[in-house]
């Protein structure tokens, strides 16, 4: 099981590990900067952080040596947008939304808020623009969904295959290619946005899947929290069902999956869209060991209430063991479980508002 | 020639000393100023060469009103401040 946690944060990254006295604070980077996204590469043991400085624009730091020393590499950025070109969106990077590595050395994946995707093959040290994707005439009716601008935020690199990657936009649908890129292909059949007019209610192109996970051992699998529900995909993407025993609601960001079992899943419910706060003050994860058949309700170990935490679509992780979780919330607290999610516990610190956490030897 | 001052701030990441550089623009004096350090250039313009959201520039106390061009004027003699804005949170 994972000792260490990576929590990314409004005012810095909290590096969290697991001793004999029980969990606790390490070590405290980039203290006061918005962190938006983090990730540790598996094969180099580098971890990668991206700010989002509020004056200074986007920014990402690299450390060889678990966070001793930072070095600060290329950002993803927009090439120079062409003179008179009308576009929806901006030709800039707001923010790194999520960040995954790709499966061969060298490898990173970057999901950007305005809608941006970027590669590195060389560690962070340059960035590719994924034009094949920008330039898809479907991305034009893309749009924000609680940020200003469409933002890719799941990046699901199969594991056997590291040319193949599923990727959530947010509102933009799930896309996949089978060749790192060049070309893609829009899924989504049988997601459906219940806030659209009738007529582009099933539209592929502007769903709102607010998180995508794969099993690990099982990769043509996939869970999706979306905007008005919980949805399962076993074909990678393109096909989907709505999950509807979730409970005590089916609003929500987060989702995480096992590892090895693909019927196993982890919530974090909300009331609804227009009311993000848990069901009746109570901070509750919902589990399912069936495939989304039944749901259990969790709430050993959480707040009581009333508690009005929101976890955040990055902020819900497991290991790569499937009996360790983590999460962390919109008003700081961060709990772990070390039996799959049956009993939790608080750290004992509060922390800024958390926007993404993930093990250190997680798999994703 | 246009002196350039950037905000203290900056020292956090690298070093920015005062500089002078020719232009009769905004634009032309920070192109000439940053023009080898792609670092502090990133951290003022974003990647289409527009001034980042939060940041301004004053000119002799004026403050810069053409955010994406940059195209205010600058006289030799003038005195270009490159500062954050205030922000919350």
């Amino acid at each position: 099981m994972s000792d260490r946690l990576l929590v990314g944060t409004r005012k810095g990254l909290f590096d969290i590990r697991r001793s004999a006295g029980g969990w606790g604070i390490h070590k405290v980077s980039f203290l006061g900067d918005p962190v938006s996204a983090v990730a540790r590469d598996p094969l180099s043991g580098a971890i990668y952080a991206a700010l989002a400085l509020g004056h200074f624009g986007v920014k990402l730091w690299m450390t060889a040596d678990d966070g001793n020393t930072w070095l600060e590499r290329p950002a993803p950025a927009f090439p120079p947008k062409p003179d008179g070109l009308e576009d929806p969106h901006p030709w800039t990077v707001h923010s790194v939304w999520t960040l995954e590595t790709g499966g061969v050395p060298g490898r990173l994946w970057a999901g950007t808020i305005s809608g941006g995707l970027f590669r590195s093959d060389d560690a962070g040290g340059s960035w590719n623009f994924v034009k094949s994707l920008w330039d898809r005439p479907e991305r034009r009716e893309w749009f924000g969904g609680g940020a200003d601008h469409p933002g890719i935020h799941s990046l699901c690199v199969d594991p056997r295959f590291s040319d193949r990657v599923v990727l959530g936009v947010s509102c933009g649908g799930v896309w996949s290619t089978s060749d790192s890129g060049e070309t893609w292909r829009l899924g989504g059949k049988g997601i459906y946005a219940e806030f659209m007019p009738p007529e582009r209610r099933d539209d592929p192109r502007i769903q709102d899947v607010h998180r995508i996970v794969q099993c690990h051992a099982a990769p043509e699998t996939l869970w999706c929290q979306h905007h008005n529900g919980v949805f399962k995909s076993d074909d990678r993407g393109m096909n989907w069902r709505e999950i509807t025993a979730i409970k005590p609601s089916k609003f929500g960001f987060a989702v995480a999956v096992h590892p090895t079992d693909p019927r196993s899943a982890w919530f974090v419910p909300a009331v609804k869209d227009e009311c993000r706060v848990p069901v009746d003050g109570k901070l509750v994860v919902a589990r399912t060991r069936d495939g989304g058949e039944s749901f259990d309700v969790i709430s050993s170990g959480l707040p009581e209430g009333p508690a009005y935490d929101l976890i955040y679509r990055h902020a819900l992780t497991v290991d790569e063991s499937g009996r360790r979780l983590a999460m962390g919330s919109t008003t700081g607290g961060v709990w772990l479980s070390e039996d799959g999610g049956d009993n939790w516990m608080a750290l004992h610190a509060r922390l800024p508002p958390i926007a993404c956490l993930r093990f250190a030897t997680e798999t994703a | 020639m246009p002196k350039v001052q950037f905000t203290g701030q900056l020292q956090r990441f690298m070093a920015v000393p005062m500089a002078e550089a020719e232009g009769a623009t905004v634009r032309a004096v920070l192109d000439n100023v940053l023009r080898d350090n792609a670092r502090l250039r990133g951290y003022v313009l974003d990647e289409q060469g527009a001034l980042r959201k939060h940041m301004t520039v004053f000119v002799n106390g004026r403050m810069l009103t053409d955010r994406a061009g940059l195209s205010d004027a600058v006289a030799p003699g003038d005195e270009v401040y490159v500062l954050q804005a205030l922000s919350g949170g």
